[in-house]
Protein backbone atom coordinates (compact mmCIF):
# COMPACT_ATOMS: atom_id res chain seq x y z
CA UNK A 1 0.00 0.00 0.00
CA UNK A 2 2.93 2.47 -0.80
CA UNK A 3 1.68 5.40 -1.42
CA UNK A 4 3.69 7.80 -4.31
CA UNK A 5 4.46 10.87 -4.04
CA UNK A 6 1.28 12.54 -6.41
CA UNK A 7 -1.52 10.84 -4.78
CA UNK A 8 -1.82 13.41 -1.69
CA UNK A 9 -2.06 17.26 -2.49
CA UNK A 10 1.13 18.75 -0.83
CA UNK A 11 -1.26 20.71 2.34
CA UNK A 12 -2.48 17.05 3.45
CA UNK A 13 0.68 15.48 2.82
CA UNK A 14 2.49 18.15 5.70
CA UNK A 15 -0.49 17.42 7.74
CA UNK A 16 0.13 13.21 7.52
CA UNK A 17 4.05 14.11 7.87
CA UNK A 18 3.36 16.59 11.01
CA UNK A 19 1.24 13.73 12.90
CA UNK A 20 3.65 10.60 11.82
CA UNK A 21 6.32 13.10 13.53
CA UNK A 22 4.01 13.52 16.68
CA UNK A 23 3.62 9.70 16.58
CA UNK A 24 7.20 8.66 16.00
CA UNK A 25 8.25 10.92 18.47
CA UNK A 26 5.65 9.20 21.15
CA UNK A 27 6.57 5.92 20.25
CA UNK A 28 10.15 6.80 21.00
CA UNK A 29 9.09 7.73 24.27
CA UNK A 30 7.06 4.71 25.29
CA UNK A 31 9.46 2.32 23.92
CA UNK A 32 11.50 3.14 26.72
CA UNK A 33 9.15 0.59 29.11
CA UNK A 34 8.88 -2.04 26.81
CA UNK A 35 12.21 -2.59 25.97
CA UNK A 36 15.14 -3.60 27.85
CA UNK A 37 18.29 -5.61 27.38
CA UNK A 38 16.51 -8.52 26.94
CA UNK A 39 14.32 -7.44 24.24
CA UNK A 40 15.98 -4.80 22.24
CA UNK A 41 17.68 -7.09 20.52
CA UNK A 42 14.05 -8.50 19.26
CA UNK A 43 13.03 -5.04 17.99
CA UNK A 44 16.12 -5.04 15.66
CA UNK A 45 14.83 -8.79 14.10
CA UNK A 46 11.22 -7.92 13.96
CA UNK A 47 12.07 -5.01 12.01
CA UNK A 48 14.10 -6.87 9.45
CA UNK A 49 11.86 -9.56 9.49
CA UNK A 50 8.93 -7.20 8.43
CA UNK A 51 11.35 -5.77 6.04
CA UNK A 52 11.57 -9.01 4.41
CA UNK A 53 8.18 -10.53 4.63
CA UNK A 54 6.85 -6.99 2.64
CA UNK A 55 9.28 -8.56 -0.54
CA UNK A 56 6.78 -11.25 -0.61
CA UNK A 57 3.84 -10.34 -2.80
CA UNK A 58 1.46 -12.85 -2.72
CA UNK A 59 -1.58 -12.92 -5.04
CA UNK A 60 -5.07 -11.62 -4.46
CA UNK A 61 -7.13 -12.47 -7.02
CA UNK A 62 -7.06 -11.46 -11.02
CA UNK A 63 -3.60 -9.46 -11.52
CA UNK A 64 -3.42 -7.95 -7.84
CA UNK A 65 -1.21 -9.04 -5.11
CA UNK A 66 -0.80 -8.03 -1.53
CA UNK A 67 1.96 -7.84 0.88
CA UNK A 68 2.53 -7.95 4.95
CA UNK A 69 2.11 -4.60 6.11
CA UNK A 70 3.50 -5.76 9.89
CA UNK A 71 2.13 -3.31 12.47
CA UNK A 72 0.09 -5.89 13.81
CA UNK A 73 2.89 -8.28 14.36
CA UNK A 74 5.37 -5.91 15.29
CA UNK A 75 2.59 -4.53 18.33
CA UNK A 76 2.29 -8.41 19.32
CA UNK A 77 5.81 -9.59 19.06
CA UNK A 78 7.25 -6.62 20.81
CA UNK A 79 4.95 -4.07 21.87
CA UNK A 80 3.05 -1.44 20.05
CA UNK A 81 5.55 1.91 20.65
CA UNK A 82 8.42 -0.80 19.78
CA UNK A 83 5.86 -2.05 16.63
CA UNK A 84 5.78 1.40 15.54
CA UNK A 85 9.05 2.39 15.50
CA UNK A 86 9.89 -1.06 13.91
CA UNK A 87 7.60 -0.92 11.10
CA UNK A 88 8.85 3.60 10.59
CA UNK A 89 12.11 2.23 10.36
CA UNK A 90 11.12 -0.13 7.35
CA UNK A 91 9.44 2.35 5.35
CA UNK A 92 12.23 4.97 6.03
CA UNK A 93 14.47 2.24 4.34
CA UNK A 94 12.14 1.73 1.79
CA UNK A 95 11.59 5.36 1.00
CA UNK A 96 15.12 6.30 0.72
CA UNK A 97 16.96 3.47 -0.71
CA UNK A 98 14.11 1.52 -2.56
CA UNK A 99 11.54 4.55 -3.88
CA UNK A 100 8.62 2.67 -2.49
CA UNK A 101 6.50 4.84 -1.35
CA UNK A 102 7.04 8.58 -2.01
CA UNK A 103 9.28 11.19 0.14
CA UNK A 104 6.44 13.51 0.36
CA UNK A 105 4.36 10.56 1.14
CA UNK A 106 6.68 9.56 3.76
CA UNK A 107 4.11 10.35 6.79
CA UNK A 108 1.40 9.68 5.34
CA UNK A 109 2.56 5.74 4.73
CA UNK A 110 3.90 5.72 8.39
CA UNK A 111 0.49 6.70 9.27
CA UNK A 112 -1.20 4.20 6.85
CA UNK A 113 1.21 1.30 7.39
CA UNK A 114 2.87 2.29 10.68
CA UNK A 115 0.04 3.93 13.04
CA UNK A 116 -3.08 2.34 12.06
CA UNK A 117 -1.99 -1.01 11.66
CA UNK A 118 -0.13 -0.78 14.90
CA UNK A 119 -3.34 1.00 17.03
CA UNK A 120 -6.15 -1.23 15.36
CA UNK A 121 -4.05 -4.49 15.27
CA UNK A 122 -3.14 -4.22 18.71
CA UNK A 123 -6.53 -2.71 20.44
CA UNK A 124 -8.32 -6.03 18.61
CA UNK A 125 -5.60 -7.86 19.99
CA UNK A 126 -6.04 -6.61 23.44
CA UNK A 127 -10.02 -6.33 23.33
CA UNK A 128 -9.67 -10.77 22.60
CA UNK A 129 -7.14 -11.30 25.20
CA UNK A 130 -9.61 -9.47 27.59
CA UNK A 131 -12.62 -11.47 26.31
CA UNK A 132 -11.11 -15.21 26.01
CA UNK A 133 -9.82 -17.62 27.84
CA UNK A 134 -6.36 -16.41 29.41
CA UNK A 135 -4.37 -19.61 27.30
CA UNK A 136 -0.90 -18.93 25.67
CA UNK A 137 -2.19 -21.61 22.90
CA UNK A 138 -4.67 -18.94 22.02
CA UNK A 139 -2.24 -15.62 21.61
CA UNK A 140 -1.48 -16.46 17.57
CA UNK A 141 -4.62 -16.86 16.47
CA UNK A 142 -5.63 -13.62 18.68
CA UNK A 143 -2.73 -11.52 16.65
CA UNK A 144 -3.96 -13.42 13.36
CA UNK A 145 -7.36 -11.87 13.82
CA UNK A 146 -6.58 -8.61 14.57
CA UNK A 147 -3.60 -8.52 11.87
CA UNK A 148 -6.63 -8.87 9.47
CA UNK A 149 -8.44 -6.75 11.22
CA UNK A 150 -5.94 -3.78 10.56
CA UNK A 151 -5.34 -3.83 6.86
CA UNK A 152 -8.94 -3.01 5.53
CA UNK A 153 -8.48 -0.45 8.59
CA UNK A 154 -5.58 1.35 6.85
CA UNK A 155 -7.49 1.01 3.38
CA UNK A 156 -10.55 2.96 5.20
CA UNK A 157 -7.82 5.85 5.85
CA UNK A 158 -6.12 6.11 2.93
CA UNK A 159 -9.90 6.52 1.43
CA UNK A 160 -9.98 9.47 4.02
CA UNK A 161 -7.07 11.06 3.65
CA UNK A 162 -8.13 11.27 -0.16
CA UNK A 163 -11.23 12.31 0.36
CA UNK A 164 -9.50 15.34 1.84
CA UNK A 165 -6.86 15.77 -0.20
CA UNK A 166 -6.49 13.26 -3.41
CA UNK A 167 -4.99 14.85 -6.50
CA UNK A 168 -7.80 13.35 -9.17
CA UNK A 169 -11.47 13.92 -9.11
CA UNK A 170 -12.32 10.44 -8.70
CA UNK A 171 -16.16 8.78 -7.34
CA UNK A 172 -14.87 8.18 -3.51
CA UNK A 173 -17.82 5.51 -3.49
CA UNK A 174 -16.27 3.67 -6.15
CA UNK A 175 -12.75 4.22 -4.28
CA UNK A 176 -14.00 3.02 -1.04
CA UNK A 177 -15.27 -0.50 -2.49
CA UNK A 178 -12.41 -0.97 -4.70
CA UNK A 179 -10.18 -0.71 -1.62
CA UNK A 180 -11.62 -2.15 1.22
CA UNK A 181 -12.54 -5.16 -1.22
CA UNK A 182 -9.04 -5.60 -2.18
CA UNK A 183 -7.57 -4.83 1.57
CA UNK A 184 -9.71 -7.64 2.89
CA UNK A 185 -8.32 -10.01 0.59
CA UNK A 186 -4.40 -8.74 1.81
CA UNK A 187 -5.82 -8.23 5.20
CA UNK A 188 -6.36 -12.92 4.94
CA UNK A 189 -2.65 -13.21 4.31
CA UNK A 190 -1.66 -10.55 6.65
CA UNK A 191 -3.54 -12.75 9.59
CA UNK A 192 -2.40 -15.75 7.99
CA UNK A 193 1.63 -14.74 7.87
CA UNK A 194 0.55 -13.36 11.24
CA UNK A 195 -0.54 -16.29 13.24
CA UNK A 196 2.39 -18.13 11.99
CA UNK A 197 4.94 -16.07 12.94
CA UNK A 198 3.64 -15.31 16.49
CA UNK A 199 2.54 -18.85 16.58
CA UNK A 200 6.67 -20.00 15.80
CA UNK A 201 8.21 -17.54 17.82
CA UNK A 202 5.49 -19.42 20.94
CA UNK A 203 6.36 -22.22 20.02
CA UNK A 204 10.71 -21.98 21.10
CA UNK A 205 10.60 -18.45 22.82
CA UNK A 206 6.99 -17.81 24.47
CA UNK A 207 8.61 -15.25 27.12
CA UNK A 208 10.05 -13.32 24.24
CA UNK A 209 6.66 -12.88 22.62
CA UNK A 210 5.47 -9.23 24.31
CA UNK A 211 1.67 -9.47 23.77
CA UNK A 212 2.36 -12.86 25.60
CA UNK A 213 3.59 -11.76 28.55
CA UNK A 214 0.28 -11.26 30.95
CA UNK A 215 -0.70 -14.69 30.07
CA UNK A 216 2.88 -16.37 30.88
CA UNK A 217 3.00 -15.08 33.93
CA UNK A 218 -0.53 -16.25 35.26
CA UNK A 219 0.30 -19.13 34.06
CA UNK A 220 3.53 -19.32 36.06
CA UNK A 221 2.00 -18.53 39.06
CA UNK A 222 -0.74 -21.31 38.23
CA UNK A 223 2.17 -23.73 38.49
CA UNK A 224 4.51 -22.52 41.57
CA UNK A 225 0.88 -22.29 43.39
CA UNK A 226 0.50 -26.37 42.35
CA UNK A 227 3.60 -26.96 43.07
CA UNK A 228 3.24 -25.16 46.67
CA UNK A 229 -0.01 -26.43 47.31
CA UNK B 1 17.45 -21.79 22.84
CA UNK B 2 19.22 -18.46 24.06
CA UNK B 3 18.35 -15.05 23.59
CA UNK B 4 21.37 -14.75 21.17
CA UNK B 5 20.85 -17.85 19.22
CA UNK B 6 17.33 -17.02 18.83
CA UNK B 7 18.22 -13.44 17.22
CA UNK B 8 20.48 -14.67 14.96
CA UNK B 9 18.05 -17.42 13.60
CA UNK B 10 15.37 -15.08 13.02
CA UNK B 11 17.75 -12.96 11.12
CA UNK B 12 18.84 -15.83 9.01
CA UNK B 13 15.33 -16.47 8.45
CA UNK B 14 14.50 -12.82 7.26
CA UNK B 15 17.70 -13.05 5.02
CA UNK B 16 16.72 -16.19 3.38
CA UNK B 17 13.29 -14.85 2.72
CA UNK B 18 14.55 -11.69 1.46
CA UNK B 19 17.77 -13.50 -1.07
CA UNK B 20 15.95 -16.82 -2.09
CA UNK B 21 11.90 -17.05 -1.23
CA UNK B 22 11.71 -13.31 -2.90
CA UNK B 23 11.83 -14.71 -6.34
CA UNK B 24 8.65 -16.28 -5.82
CA UNK B 25 6.65 -13.25 -5.15
CA UNK B 26 3.94 -12.12 -7.16
CA UNK B 27 5.24 -9.35 -9.55
CA UNK B 28 1.23 -8.37 -9.96
CA UNK B 29 0.61 -4.61 -8.80
CA UNK B 30 -0.20 -4.27 -5.05
CA UNK B 31 -3.65 -3.19 -3.89
CA UNK B 32 -3.16 0.04 -4.19
CA UNK B 33 -1.47 0.74 -7.34
CA UNK B 34 -4.34 -1.63 -8.79
CA UNK B 35 -6.98 0.42 -7.84
CA UNK B 36 -5.49 3.59 -9.17
CA UNK B 37 -5.36 1.57 -12.52
CA UNK B 38 -8.41 0.94 -12.19
CA UNK B 39 -10.07 4.13 -11.03
CA UNK B 40 -7.96 6.36 -13.33
CA UNK B 41 -5.03 7.92 -11.05
CA UNK B 42 -2.14 5.95 -11.60
CA UNK B 43 -0.93 8.73 -13.76
CA UNK B 44 -0.76 11.33 -11.31
CA UNK B 45 1.94 9.12 -9.34
CA UNK B 46 5.17 11.11 -9.22
CA UNK B 47 8.08 8.30 -10.05
CA UNK B 48 11.85 8.67 -9.35
CA UNK B 49 14.57 6.26 -10.04
CA UNK B 50 15.65 4.08 -6.81
CA UNK B 51 18.64 4.18 -5.17
CA UNK B 52 19.27 0.74 -5.00
CA UNK B 53 17.74 -0.18 -7.68
CA UNK B 54 14.62 -2.82 -7.51
CA UNK B 55 14.22 -5.42 -4.80
CA UNK B 56 15.94 -8.37 -6.21
CA UNK B 57 17.90 -10.97 -4.12
CA UNK B 58 20.90 -8.97 -3.14
CA UNK B 59 19.17 -5.65 -2.86
CA UNK B 60 16.84 -7.57 -0.57
CA UNK B 61 19.63 -8.58 1.92
CA UNK B 62 21.38 -5.52 1.44
CA UNK B 63 17.81 -3.84 2.83
CA UNK B 64 17.75 -6.74 5.40
CA UNK B 65 21.10 -5.67 6.70
CA UNK B 66 20.59 -1.81 6.58
CA UNK B 67 17.00 -2.08 8.57
CA UNK B 68 18.28 -4.50 11.36
CA UNK B 69 21.17 -2.03 11.51
CA UNK B 70 19.22 1.10 12.04
CA UNK B 71 16.06 -0.67 14.19
CA UNK B 72 18.36 -2.43 15.85
CA UNK B 73 20.11 0.98 16.91
CA UNK B 74 17.48 2.87 17.66
CA UNK B 75 15.92 0.29 20.09
CA UNK B 76 19.07 -0.26 21.36
CA UNK B 77 19.46 3.40 22.28
CA UNK B 78 16.35 4.06 23.87
CA UNK B 79 16.70 0.86 26.22
CA UNK B 80 16.47 0.32 29.89
CA UNK B 81 19.89 -0.21 30.61
CA UNK B 82 20.97 -2.41 33.01
CA UNK B 83 17.68 -4.21 33.61
CA UNK B 84 18.55 -7.67 32.96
Amino acid sequence: MHVPDGFLDAPTSTATAVVAIGCVGAALVGARKELDDKTAPMAGLVAAFVFAVQMLNFPVGAGTSGHLMGGALAAVLVGPFTGLLCVSVVLLVQCLLFADGGITALGTNILLMGVATVLVGWLVFKVLQATMPKRLALVPAQAGIAAFASVPAAALLFVGLYAVGGTADISLDKLLTAMIGVHVLIGIGEGIITFLAVGAVIAVRPDLVYGARRVLARRELEIRSEVTA
Amino acid sequence: MRTRWFVAAGVLVALLLAGVVSSYASGSPDGLTKVSEDHGFADTEESRDALLGDYGSVTGVVGVLVVLAVAGGVTYAVRRRGSD
